[in-house]
């Protein structure tokens, strides 16, 4: 045992290969004294490392995986331990080979290339054990391979060992966390307490188990991947390479199969889901195998072995190979199944990097060190943020609940606006009942129950007449109704109201508060008391963090609102520039105040009739906020629009909402008023005015520039990522952001076909697209522009493809749609002086 | 031929043991459950013996429900099919143990006729008590020889080979006899994919034998203190080799 300094720039706890590749990368990036343990011995101390299946598919849905996967295949190729295999996931359904295609979509979109389709027999000609006949054809990623993650851990530590900046103790157990005033202070082990500002849990399965040490919260739960090995196979006897067969993944059965030397690994993400709770791991020493190796419960996996029987028969049917390893295998899922990086809301320099797999390993190592060294990581982690949790989300019942849910889900086709149905209902706005009566289709929003449309409006589908478009193919109608497209219509016709509850409300007050957010915004905030104003907030190299209305409500009171799905990591980052000397103060009021949207051309005459108060354009004008009375309540209003149309956010205390809504729903009713749900305020709404959405156009690795959101003049006083934009003002915008529209629908069948986002932009020739900074254009958003009569498209383009009339294509299922770009900037489609929000 | 064989279901420890807090069981939320070694053993000379004179092997287990799972397993490496003497959460000593397995073989000979082998572990890897074989024999009035580390069936007689200190006793039995052996006795296949499929398929008779008074109450387990392992590093890379020559050379197995 090595013996611990007293003090360390950093300690990380936990040597699989996300700990030592976090402390390879710290040391890299010129942090010196950093310290690793690990409660295990070494080379393998004892978690999902040392069973891990060691497989990497690069390819993707989510941007931000492939991006971690691909910076790891980076790494393991540097480090010696990479073997390229080549990987094939084989369909034995047609609903399988269709998304197939949209992998290869992914693939497009996201830089991973070559991939392709393979017919059965081509499949067969790489894996010639496998029965042909029980699939209907595969895609093929040639650069998937097999990593020695265990090596891979001991050469970035041997490295940074012998470059003098790390030093790692085996068989050291965290045994107590001190925080003191919000921060880390000190960690104590079995081998000596050390002094520290920051500490990394990288700890896989046991990491809530470091973080309650220490009062904060990694919801993830071990959950078991059962996994057997059969062998010797006499067709792998000849091989002269440990892997020179592809690896199968045989999506439809949730389960993989691969050589391993003379062996066939079976994998399974199929059986029933096995959660542990992280305090009943066993120890190393009571362990049989190792903690997260437990034993194999055979029932379970009774299924696959039919499975893979009938897939490779000559191999698994050989009555001379021997099952001879079966181990349940322990390793981490979350609620949403994204990783859990970043510092933790709850306490200062407590860092998590948990959750995370062999596969995307050292791309999160990197991610992780160079966000804790520099500030920000150059890939966006905005998904996998820690803070990103509100407090239920953050429960053993839900992170139970939905990890359940998602395992099965593993090589599932998951539709990319699929909800979950576990633990709903759990945050309801007042407005709930209502919406219930009148036909609700709830989607989730930071558990919050929301309408998507409303199946009461069924009959405006009538009113409108050809004016709404139906979609014809399955995949694209999935979590969608042509209703959506009608309350549009109505919204711009009468007036619609929303329910907006779910927004995150902070209120910031104090003498320090006008500047801890002229700090974090772009936009000058020393503005009239009665102001709104929409702001994005930068990191510190100039990309987005975050985009966010604030009002000033007085001279040292400001409430800044933003979008329920990133409110908690907004408010870790307002809090985080509060200053030091307590001048300001933060109060979360999401759960006090609720949210009622109303809007469209009839929403002034609606309001007046409900208010004595000046509601005229003159005397309430845009972008400004007051509170007026509503019959008996006194209700915030707010002059700003993200659908595009005239009207108020109206905002009163929770237990009063149901009020509101019964006065606002009377009112309306002569007016023609209908409620509409987020398919309008969240997609058709926003997509015909050009709006932006954060995590889908605004990321890190966009600037205000390329999304055509910088202001005309920089204000004086300093803020998070000046610096940057400054400069970005002066260069020449590697990408610009462009709204496009669908030309032409009809698929080879003849179906029309509408793209949901997320989807490669090609040339008219097919060709991928991709910027000075080497970004791949795809698209950000998608959805139906009713009052336009055309199918929108937002993606960020090459200047010298972002000019209007610019022909280009997007692929959707294996199939090129001819695009035309619309809007280069931010000039809206639907209304481009803006005369309806100005009216 | 027909050979019966006689399993247990027992934990499968690894590292260190731990007890439930009463001392008086091990606790095993944390293991998994196999057959004890010398008893996995006794199933493979089954399987080779059957496969090679024909007949039908069958498993027996005395334990509780889960212990299907062990009948399972054998019957994924070949054997026919099993008995299960199915138990409630009591415990069962030696001689209540071999009173029903005594039981059980007579109504299985009764209705399949006679067996011509009945192999037991030499001890169990639990209770280790070296009890249950040789009451059985007795019981049944069969020649038995026990702790067997070879078996060769000739005709209707059986050598059978015991180790001893400094070498093997040999002794020849007539059939029908019950012999308990040890690991070491063969090396037990692995089984395959269709065994285990196969296994599932196979029939399990339950039976629900009554346990007679206890005569003998386990009052607590005592873990010994064990020898702790240490793993020496005998240097890195090419350097290394010389070390490990001379290791191995030790240990005999240069030879």
């Amino acid at each position: 045992m090595s013996s611990l300094p007293p003090r360390a720039r950093a300690v990380v706890i936990g040597a699989g290969i996300v700990g030592s590749s976090v402390a390879y990368h710290l040391c890299r990036l010129g942090w010196d004294g950093v310290v690793l343990l690990d409660k295990g011995p070494l080379p393998n101390p004892g978690g999902s490392t040392g069973h891990a299946s060691n497989f990497i598919f690069p390819v993707d849905h989510s941007k931000e995986m492939t991006q971690l996967t691909l910076d790891s295949v980076r790494q393991y190729e540097e480090l010696g331990v990479f073997t390229r295999s080549g990987g094939i996931e084989v369909a034995r359904t047609e609903e399988r080979m269709q998304e197939l295609t949209r992998r290869i979509a992914s693939a497009k979109a996201w830089g991973v290339e070559p991939v392709s389709l393979l017919s059965p027999a081509e499949v067969k000609e790489l894996v010639p054990y496998l029965d042909e006949r029980v699939i209907l054809g595969g895609f093929f990623t040639p650069g998937v391979g097999v990593v020695d993650s265990l090596q891979a851990g001991t050469l970035m530590r041997e490295r940074m060992v012998a470059a003098g900046g790390l030093v790692v103790s085996p068989r050291t157990e965290v045994v107590g966390i001190e925080v003191e005033r919000g921060r880390i202070r000190a960690v104590r082990t079995t081998a000596g307490d050390v002094e520290t500002p920051v500490l990394v849990v990288a700890c896989g399965v046991w990491s809530p188990r470091l973080a309650r040490m220490a009062g904060a919260s990694i919801p993830l739960t071990p959950a078991v991947h059962q996994m057997i090995d059969i062998g010797p196979v006499p067709r792998f006897e000849r091989c002269t390479r440990a892997i020179e067969f592809p690896i199968v993944r045989d999506m439809d059965r949730n389960m993989y199969e691969r050589q391993d030397g003379t062996s066939l690994e079976i994998g399974s993400y199929a059986h029933r889901p096995i959660l542990h709770d992280p305090d009943e791991i066993p120890s190393l020493e009571e362990a049989a195998l190792s903690p997260t190796e437990l034993p194999f419960t055979q029932e379970d996996f009774a299924p696959q072995l039919e499975d893979a029987l009938e897939l490779m028969p000559e191999i698994v049917g050989d009555e001379s190979v021997g099952i001879k390893y079966a181990i349940n295998g322990l390793l981490s899922l979350t609620p949403d199944g994204m990783p859990i990086l970043g510092e933790t809301p709850e306490v200062r320099g407590l860092w998590s990097a948990a959750a995370v797999w062999v596969k995307e390993g050292p791309g999160v190592g990197r991610a992780v060190a160079e966000w804790m060294v520099e500030g920000e990581s150059e890939i966006d982690l905005h998904s996998s943020d820690v803070s990103r949790f509100h407090e239920h989300q953050k429960t053993r019942s839900h992170v139970k609940a939905r990890a359940a849910e998602g395992f099965n889900k593993t090589y599932g086709i998951v539709h990319p606006f699929e909800q979950w149905s576990s633990n709903r209902e759990v945050r309801l706005s007042p407005f709930y009942e209502r919406e219930r009566e009148l036909g609700a289709v709830f989607f989730e929003a930071a558990g919050w129950e929301r309408p998507q449309w409303y199946e009461s409006n069924a009959s405006l589908l009538e009113e409108y007449g050809d004016r709404v478009t139906r979609r014809e193919a399955e995949w694209d109608a999935r979590w969608w109704s042509p209703i959506i497209n009608a309350e549009h219509l109505a919204m711009r016709d009468r007036a619609a109201i929303f329910d907006l509850s779910a927004f995150a409300i902070f209120d910031v007050t104090g003498p320090g508060a006008l500047d801890t957010l002229q700090q974090v915004s772009l936009r000058q905030m020393d503005v009239p008391l009665g102001r709104v104003v929409y702001t994005p907030w930068l990191t510190p190299s100039g990309g987005f963090r975050s985009d966010l209305t604030i009002m000033r409500l007085g001279d040292e009171h400001f409430r800044v609102v933003t979008g329920g799905a990133h409110g908690m990591a907004d408010r870790k980052w307002l809090s985080d520039h509060l200053p030091e000397n307590g001048s300001a103060q933060l109060a979360d009021l999401t759960s006090a105040w609720c949210t009622l949207g109303l809007w469209g051309p009839r929403a002034r005459d609606i309001l007046a009739s409900l208010t004595s108060d000046d509601v005229s354009h003159e005397g309430f004008p845009f972008a400004t906020c007051r509170t007026i009375e509503v019959g008996p309540l006194r209700v915030l209003a707010s002059r700003i629009s993200y659908v595009g149309d005239l009207g108020w956010e109206l905002y009163v205390p929770i237990e009063q909402g149901a009020r509101l809504w019964d006065l606002v729903w009377e009112a309306g009713r002569p007016h023609g008023l209908v409620a509409a749900g987020i398919g309008v305020y969240g997609t058709t709404g926003r997509l015909e005015k050009c709006y932006r959405a954060y995590g889908a156009e605004l990321e890190s690795e966009y600037t205000v520039v390329e999304a055509g959101m910088a202001p005309p003049r920089v204000k004086d006083e300093d803020f998070v990522g000046k610096e940057a934009h400054l400069r970005h003002r002066e260069e020449e915008p590697a990408a610009i952001l462009c709204t496009l529209t669908v030309d032409d629908h009809a698929s080879a069948s003849g179906v029309r076909r509408y793209p949901l986002g997320r989807e490669p932009i090609l040339t008219r020739a097919g060709e991928p697209i991709v910027d000075a900074k080497g970004r791949r254009s795809y698209v950000t958003s998608a959805g139906a522009g009713p009052s336009v009569g055309k199918h929108i498209l937002m993606a960020y383009l090459p200047p010298e493809q972002a000019v209007v009339g610019q022909e280009l294509a997007v692929e959707y299922f294996g199939e090129r749609y001819p695009v035309t770009v619309a809007v280069a900037g931010s000039t809206p489609l639907f209304d481009p002086e803006n005369s309806r929000i100005r009216a | 031929m027909r050979i019966l064989v006689a399993v247990k279901r027992v934990p499968m420890t690894g590292g260190t043991i731990v007890l439930t807090p009463d001392a008086r069981a091990i606790a095993t939320q944390h293991l998994g459950f196999t057959i004890s070694p010398h008893e996995e053993c006794a199933v493979e000379e089954a399987v080779r013996l059957v496969e090679r004179e024909g007949g039908e092997s069958v498993v027996l287990t005395l334990g509780p429900p889960e212990a299907e799972e062990q009948l399972r397993d054998a019957m994924a490496v070949g054997i026919d099919r099993a008995i299960h003497l199915v138990t409630d959460e009591e415990e069962w000593d030696g001689q209540a143990t071999a009173g029903a397995i005594v039981e059980a073989v007579r109504a299985e000979e009764a209705s399949s006729g006679p067996f011509d082998l009945l192999l037991f572990g030499n001890e169990s890897a639990d209770a280790g008590g070296y009890q249950v074989g040789v009451r059985v024999a007795h019981a049944l009035g069969l020649p038995c020889v026990t702790g067997l580390k070879g078996i060769e069936v000739r005709g209707r007689l059986v050598r059978c080979e015991q180790e001893v200190p400094g070498g093997r006793d040999v002794f020849e039995v007539p059939l029908p006899a019950l012999l308990t052996v040890k690991e070491g006795l063969n090396l037990p296949r692995y089984p395959s994919v269709p065994g285990r499929m196969r296994a599932r398929q196979r029939p399990i008779a339950r039976h629900e034998p009554q346990r007679p008074p206890a005569r003998l109450e386990k009052l607590r387990f005592v873990v010994p203190e064990g020898e702790r392992k240490e793993a020496e590093i005998l240097g890195r890379g090419p350097e290394a080799a010389p070390k490990v020559v001379e290791l191995l050379d030790q240990l005999g197995l240069l030879r």
